[in-house]
């Protein structure tokens, strides 16, 4: 596929945002970042209130997002334009559970909330009325997903991915510098993990790499692009946005988020980790 | 650490500081507040604050943190 079809740039939405069919959703960490300001016409999803399960570690069920979907005016014939703040950390995220519950016609703004900021265009306060629709989505699609069992399993046999920074990789932070430091049981990595943190695929407007400049950034760290691979990070977000490039950009046909990540992983009773930098 | 974005002595209410490691490696980034404040927890080192603004500003400061301590710097773009 080639790059349009997954990622759209702000030219883009500024002349089709208004097409019946494209919808805007935007995607945040922090949540009040849409209320104080979004792109004219795009919906907010609330990546944790509206895609995680509130009793269980896991995501709303098919029929929740079916509800959610036909709630927010989306229906199974809308492109769905993601973007979102973080770089598109939690867009990237949304476009990989879209993709997971069957809804293809989905891209991501190149550049996200970010880049439109910079750009000095404008963001609104008013919230779109969208009328109601009644989405239908498909059984999870365990091909782009990967539970623990099977991380553990591909030690030594798949390419893991860590993409989190240095020191949460070699088991001195567990969690981001601008987070509170919230707990796996341990710190450091899968074994055989190769480090090649998210933010290293983007600019620093947030705009992604390079086709080119992204083959040679995962292979100049050790990804064999001949084996198939499965990325992650500390709960699975900054992981989709390397599973966005692998799997969307370069096209690598069997590319799997571990979502569990390492908040599951890092307190695993019996698994192995590895500390320290890599080789 | 801690710091405010100004420019012209105005804080920069729109905008993005990251968070570089000594290796130049991104390792965190925030949008400014509306006093173009920001704040990181970083561990004891050395560091460069790169700050983003609208008109293609981008100005690095490098910034040591010490434990207990709260490195305070404000950045004119």
């Amino acid at each position: 596929m080639s790059r349009s079809d997954v990622l759209v740039d702000a030219d883009w939405v500024e002349a089709h945002r208004d097409d019946p069919g494209v919808v805007l959703v935007e995607v945040d960490e922090d949540t009040s970042a849409y209320d104080k300001g979004h792109i004219r016409g795009a919906v907010k999803i609330d990546w944790k209130q509206d895609l995680q399960d509130p009793v269980r570690r896991d995501f709303v069920d098919r029929a929740g997002f079916e509800a959610l979907l036909s709630e927010r005016g989306i229906s199974n014939d809308d492109t769905v334009i993601l973007y979102g703040g973080n770089n598109n950390w939690f867009a990237a995220y949304a476009y990989w559970y879209f993709k997971l519950y069957g809804h293809q016609n989905v891209k991501l703004l190149d550049g996200g909330r970010k880049k439109w900021e910079l750009d000095s265009r404008e963001l609104v306060t008013e919230v779109p009325q969208r009328a109601a629709t009644s989405y239908k989505a498909q059984e999870q699609d365990s091909s782009i997903r990967a539970f623990r069992d099977e991380v553990v399993a591909a030690i030594g046999s798949k390419n893991l991915i860590d993409v989190r920074s240095p020191d949460e990789f070699a088991g001195r932070l567990l969690a981001p510098a601008h987070l509170p430091q919230e707990q796996a049981q341990r710190g450091g990595h899968v074994p055989t993990a190769r480090n090649v943190p998210w933010s290293k695929a983007a600019e620093d407007d947030g705009t992604f790499k390079s086709d080119d400049a992204l083959r040679e950034l995962y292979s100049g760290a050790g990804v064999d692009f001949g084996t198939d691979t499965i990325a992650y990070c500390r709960i699975g977000e900054r992981s989709a946005h390397t599973w966005f490039v692998m799997h969307e950009l370069l096209g690598q046909p069997n590319v799997k988020n571990y979502d569990g990540s390492w908040t599951e992983y890092g307190s695993l009773v019996g698994v192995p980790i590895e500390l320290g930098d890599g080789s | 650490m801690q710091g405010r974005v100004t420019k012209g002595g105005a804080p920069v209410p729109v905008g993005y500081a990251r968070l570089l490691n000594a290796g130049g490696d991104f390792v965190a980034e925030v949008p400014l507040g509306e006093d173009g404040g920001f704040r990181f927890f970083a561990a004891p080192g050395d560091w460069t604050v790169r700050v983003l603004a609208p008109g293609g500003i981008s100005a690095d400061l490098g910034v040591s943190a010490a434990n207990g301590e709260i490195s305070e710097f404000e950045v004119a773009v």
